[in-house]
């Protein structure tokens, strides 16, 4: 599949948004986190910043953009508009408790409502974005149990690393979020190794004999295509990364989004440094690329159904 | 409304032939050239008289090769929208413009309300949808639903452009959820089959499978000239007779 950059920095930084709503709520409702009036504009700042940014690249790879709150619509069968629908609402509960924490100060009652409300729409949202993919029956590495849950938890785990940054340039402990992050990138890792193993392990079972029904015949190759130059469905399904890259980038992917971060974070919070906030910078940049990596391959490594018409032998 | 219709009425589509098709592409041009002009119209070129010419199709032939030796096959296959029961290109649109409809279950776009998401593209596993690059919408096949009901084009022409343009009758249209109608039993006789049927969508559309190859005894047999009073009685073979034989034998191969 082709990775659209779009795409790929609205999964992300909106992820990450999410996270960090979700987080920043879970905190300050537990009372782990002081609800000071800078802190939480910062907070509420950024995970706004970072969720919007992310939904407004998502409308650039539309070829109507003006048109997309028409996706509101179909939240009864289709897994995009139910994202779209849970993103715009999780505004208003979102809005709330950041309207107590900046304004008064406080999330105690009756804010706490409203974040109790924000905090499993954050979660939900990111949620379906990953249902998108794992609902496609087409892409078999998408087709996976894990997919949908890895999604969240590179989601809290980069949005704990984005909070643990802010909390500590406010130069306040950040050892919670730390290790939320820590937990988060953990499981992401072990999560995602299985992924993995999964995508590679599985047989390729759908032939171009299957495809075209031509089996009985014996082998079936593409001997001609429809067209001289390669098409929209070439382009957008048929793109593929060489397994030498692939490989490449997994283990830059595991370096820079998994172990660079646990590895920065685990200092951040030490006693061997001054600085907590620049090991805090590190951490999130590093997670950042990394994300940007894993989600770049998540779509060059998935093979469409489709392709089989168009010379692949299986998929 | 992206949710499916409980049933349809009808189950329009077309049945394709491969023991006929011909990869002439007459299809393909007939195609486009209505439907440039019709219901999903533009059909968009980019760059059509360059290096790098693209362009949203409705219907694409492919040719695969099948099998080796004596009974390897080379197949022109056609291939576009196969208007699926539980298509799940409609299920996932977010904005309700892809649907199914319930009267004769043709899936169609509706371009003045598709967001050009291309979501619906990734769903289905047949390639049958094209993004307009041009046009920023999802384009597909319609069944030629601007012509099949259209009552100001003679009764000849109301059936999709490319059943039309077919000089093989290699392409039929007719409703596939009726056992009693002519493509149905064309089917039936023929044992017409489903493109990966594992996915679940339920096609429509139908596809006839290439005739097994006839071994050399066969043809020889089957000679028309062979059986030809005229030519057994006369004793005498005119020159014309004989090259006929040639063409025959040639053309048999």
């Amino acid at each position: 599949m082709h990775p659209a950059y779009s795409v790929i920095i609205f999964t992300t930084a909106s992820g990450a948004g999410y996270g960090l709503l979700a987080l920043a709520s879970l905190l300050a409702l537990t009372g782990h986190i002081e609800t000071s009036r800078w802190l939480g504009f910062t907070l509420f700042g950024v995970a706004f910043a970072l969720i919007t940014l992310g939904l407004l690249s998502s409308t650039f790879h539309l070829g109507r953009p003006e048109r997309a709150w028409r996706a509101f619509s179909q939240w009864r069968s289709s897994w995009l508009s139910r994202e779209g629908v849970l993103a715009a609402f999780t505004y208003l509960p979102a809005g709330m408790i950041a309207l107590g924490w900046v304004i008064y100060e406080t999330v105690a009652s009756p804010w706490h409502i409203a974040g109790w409300i924000s905090l499993p729409c954050a979660i939900a949202t990111v949620w379906c974005t990953g249902m998108i993919y794992a609902s496609l029956k087409t892409i078999r590495q998408w087709h996976n149990r894990l997919v949908a849950p890895i999604y969240v938890v590179l989601a809290l785990a980069t949005g704990a690393l984005c909070l643990q940054l802010i909390i500590s340039l406010f130069d306040q402990p950040a050892l919670l979020a730390g290790w939320i992050a820590i937990s988060g990138l953990g499981a992401g890792l072990v999560m995602k190794l299985l992924y993995w193993r999964s995508i590679d392990m599985q047989p390729k079972t759908r032939t171009a004999e299957q495809a075209t029904g031509l089996g009985s015949f014996g082998a079936v190759r593409s001997l001609d295509l429809p067209h001289s130059q390669p098409n929209y469905v070439m382009r957008e399904m048929g793109y593929a990364v060489a397994r030498k890259h692939g490989l490449r980038l997994r283990y830059l992917t595991i370096f820079f989004g998994f172990l660079n971060p646990i590895a920065a974070t685990l200092l951040a919070n030490s006693q061997m440094t001054e600085m907590p906030a620049v090991w805090a910078t590190l951490a999130f940049a590093s997670a950042g690329l990394g994300m940007f990596m894993e989600r770049w391959l998540f779509f060059a490594e998935a093979q469409h159904v489709v392709t089989l018409y168009y010379g692949a032998r299986t998929a | 409304m992206t949710m499916l219709p409980e049933k349809t009425d009808k189950k329009l589509g077309l049945v394709i032939d491969l023991d006929t098709c011909v990869g002439c592409q007459a299809c393909v041009t007939s195609c486009k050239e209505w439907n440039t002009g019709g219901y999903s119209a533009p059909l968009s070129d980019i760059d059509p008289y360059g290096a790098d010419p693209n362009g949203a199709w409705l219907n694409r032939v492919h040719t695969y090769e099948a099998g080796d030796g004596m009974q390897g096959q080379t197949v022109h296959f056609p291939r576009s929208c196969l208007h699926c029961e539980t298509p799940e290109c409609v299920t996932v649109c977010p904005t309700g413009a892809s649907y199914k409809r319930a009267e004769d279950g043709i899936v169609l776009v509706n371009p003045d309300t598709c967001i050009g998401c291309k979501l619906c593209s990734w769903a289905c596993p047949y390639g049958a949808r094209e993004y307009d690059a041009d046009h920023g919408v999802m384009k597909k096949c319609t069944l030629c639903v601007d012509r099949i009901y259209n009552e100001t084009i003679p009764e000849d022409d109301r059936i999709p452009a490319c059943v039309r343009a077919c000089p093989t009758s290699a392409r039929h249209f007719g409703d596939l959820g009726d056992p009693e109608s002519d493509i149905s039993k064309l089917v039936a006789e023929r044992g017409g089959y489903d493109l990966m049927p594992e996915m679940g969508y339920k096609p429509v559309n139908k596809y006839l499978p290439p005739r097994p190859r006839r071994n050399k005894s066969d043809v020889a047999e089957a000679s028309p000239l062979q059986g030809n009073p005229a030519v057994q009685n006369s004793g005498k073979v005119s020159i014309a007779d004989k090259f006929f034989a040639w063409a025959d034998n040639v053309l048999s191969r």
